[in-house]
């Protein structure tokens, strides 16, 4: 683990530690949900980190006036938290990092599914919101629990690798691998890890021809 | 041991391994456009570092970029900022750059084969998705995030675990009317859109083995549909003749050394695949989506199936056909459609152009029906002019557009109204990707054509022709 020591933190998207969350969460029981969704195509303009979380959902969530469509889940002030529940292939479709900031900047720190999409996922371990995949009776629970009463809590304990439901106390454990987990618990990053050993990479491409 | 092609390729490139952990895989040839790479940019800027190698990095403009009239200046200012960003930090970090009126401009999965970028047994990423595309040429290609491409910027390499191996082979012979975008369209039905996730893929059997190298790009550009982390096909004698003479392909003892290398890119016989399925050519009709995945596509003479057939979630289904106002059981031929769109990284290229002119030709362009043709570079928009397709398109009244992502996510002005059904040649049929509140049918160039000509869905088995 020497390379944590020399962790070099100059970088202004650096994200918040994760450790344990206790959070209530917001469900989106919808299966397939693609990154167009997360955020359309025609917000990904800006050229800095910045205010993504507004326009998160942005068509399922306003009117083309740009009113609030009421009947959404993020529209609706009895669900809030910074977990967000969504169905199965979370995330699918386009790589934009974009998706997992405007989920960042929303205000959610772990997404929970049974499934995600693998470009969404590595994304959102990339910049400190932590994806929790669950078997598939387990989200059913989480649905049910949260649909029984808005504010049901969930307990993310990442360095036990579980989720837990308050309510009935049921639990699972989750999988994330330990580098990936380190890197969350102290909200590093790879580029940190990768500059340490530059040497090793200069190495490697004197062979690799361009 | 016996390796998979896929296991070649990485295992040449793996700089370090972590244990229970990613690998570090060195990156070959890396990819930008003015969308995913401003804020990676900005990351490397505020950490004060280097591009590690900027000759490794190309840079090309296709996103944002209008599709008339590049020669003006681009009115949408955040789309001119983007542009203009990209334009400054390639001109700081000393990386080429194709940008809007570069005669090498054009879409980037498009450009980079054009140019010889695209190599076999090379490691190629791009913040886009569609970067399978280059797995076509038996490369390990795929998508990544802004993150990662900071990272390449920064050190050249990416930190991923290694993908699982699924191995998909299509034999026979294809039916009429059957492009590449069939098989591809197909085989995301078979598998739907999540079926390959956590997978590298790769194409097998006769069928891509007759393919041309179009026909594989496009079969490898659908790879992320079905969720897989990219596709790729065994390089050969095709793909060789494909990249010889390109601008970035290697020359005298360079080639040969390349080819010593490129030649052991295959699967060794009797290497294993986490996953293997097989599918049969003349299964295969010409496919088009009724839904709001990719994954929810069926031969066109086909009814939308009920939600009780289908996989997955009921309501998510409904949910779906409600937003495309389709209903279970809905004959899609003769459905009426508003727009046309041929062109995207999936099929811009000039093959697909012929076979949209080989249906059109001597015909007229439907009165309902607004059609957007894309080339996918300003090469291919050359070929269509030299081998006098652009006079087919004019005299069945088609305008011809300039290069460009365009109406495939429509972050330029070419977009779909609200409740607007477009027949697309581009990759995804999600709710509001090329509009807000439009509905993308994908489908290949020869059923684009057909719908064009007739302003609905039509078979193009009953317009096909010889090709011009």
């Amino acid at each position: 683990m020497a390379y944590y020591a020399k962790h070099i933190c100059n970088n202004n998207m650096a994200y918040d530690k994760f450790n344990i969350l206790t959070s209530t969460a917001v469900p989106l029981p919808i299966e397939n949900v693609d990154t167009d969704q997360i955020i359309p195509a025609r917000f990904l303009k800006a050229t800095e980190r910045k205010g993504f979380g507004d326009n998160l959902f942005r068509d399922w969530r306003y009117n083309s006036d740009d009113s609030p469509k009421e009947d959404f889940v993020l529209n609706n002030p009895t669900y809030s938290g910074k977990i967000l529940v969504g169905g199965k292939n979370f995330g699918s479709g386009s790589s934009r990092e974009h998706a997992a900031w405007a989920v960042y900047d929303y205000g959610f720190r772990c997404v929970v599914s049974s499934f995600f999409a693998d470009i969404f996922k590595n994304n959102c371990l990339n910049i400190g919101v932590l994806p929790v995949q669950v078997s598939a009776p387990f989200l059913e629970k989480i649905f049910a629990a949260i649909e029984a009463d808005p504010k049901t809590e969930l307990e993310i304990n990442l360095p036990e690798q579980t989720i837990t439901l308050s309510t009935t106390g049921e639990s699972e454990s989750f999988d994330i691998n330990d580098y990936k987990k380190q890197n969350m618990l102290n909200g590093f990053d790879d580029i940190d890890y990768l500059l340490n050993i530059q040497e090793n990479i200069r190495e490697f491409a004197k062979d690799t021809p361009l | 041991m016996k390796k998979t092609l896929f296991d070649k390729v990485w295992d040449s490139h793996v700089v370090h391994k972590i244990e229970n952990g990613p690998d570090v895989l060195f990156i070959d040839r890396h990819m930008v456009h003015e969308v995913t790479s401003p804020v990676a940019f900005l990351g490397i800027k505020n950490r004060d570092i280097p591009v590690m190698y900027p000759e490794r990095t190309f840079a090309t403009a296709d996103h944002n970029t209008p599709t008339i009239n590049q020669h003006l200046p681009v009115k949408d200012p955040l789309s001119a900022n983007q542009l203009k960003a990209l334009e400054e930090n390639s001109k700081a970090y000393g990386i080429s750059y194709w940008g809007l009126g570069h005669e090498k401009n054009g879409i980037v999965h498009v450009v980079g084969p054009e140019y010889g970028i695209t190599q076999p047994g090379a490691t190629i990423v791009c913040g886009d998705s569609h970067t399978s595309t280059h797995g076509a040429f038996g490369a390990i290609a795929f998508g990544i995030g802004t993150s990662e491409v900071e990272m390449v910027l920064a050190t050249q390499c990416i930190m991923q675990q290694k993908a699982k191996s699924m191995r998909i082979n299509v034999n026979g012979k294809l039916n009429k009317g059957v492009t590449p975008k069939d098989v591809a369209l197909y085989i995301i039905s078979q598998l739907t859109t999540s079926g390959a996730t956590g997978y590298f893929v790769e194409y097998a059997g006769d069928v891509f083995t007759n393919m041309s190298m179009e026909g594989r790009m496009t079969v490898c550009n659908l790879s992320i549909e079905m969720g897989a982390r990219g596709g790729m096909i065994a390089p050969d004698e095709k793909t060789f003749e494909y990249i010889t003479g390109r601008e970035f392909t290697p020359v005298g003892a360079d080639w040969d050394k390349a080819m010593e290398y490129w030649k052991t890119l295959k699967t060794d016989e009797g290497a294993e695949f986490d996953k293997e399925v097989t599918f049969d050519a003349s299964a295969i009709e010409p496919m088009i989506t009724y839904g709001t995945n990719p994954g929810m596509g069926i031969g066109i003479c086909n009814g939308i199936p009920s939600a009780e057939a289908v996989e997955g979630g009921v309501s998510t289904y409904k949910k779906s056909l409600q937003y495309m106002d389709f209903n279970e059981g809905d004959n899609m031929i003769g459905k009426p459609i508003d727009f046309v769109f041929l062109g995207s990284c999936t099929n811009g290229r000039i093959e697909d152009f012929r076979a949209f002119a080989s249906i059109i030709k001597g015909r007229k362009k439907a009165d309902n029906v607004t059609a957007w043709l894309v080339p996918g570079s300003h090469k291919v928009e050359a070929a269509i002019k030299e081998e006098g397709i652009l006079d087919v398109l004019h005299e069945a009244g088609f305008e011809l557009r300039e290069p460009g992502c365009s109406a495939c996510l429509a972050m330029n002005d070419d977009k779909v109204p609200a409740g607007k059904y477009a027949v697309s040649t581009s990759n995804r049929n999600f709710e509001g990707r090329q509009g807000p509140g439009s509905r993308t049918l994908l489908a290949s160039p020869l059923v684009a054509a057909a719908a064009a000509v007739t302003g609905k869905v039509t078979d193009p088995r009953e317009l096909m022709q010889e090709l011009v």
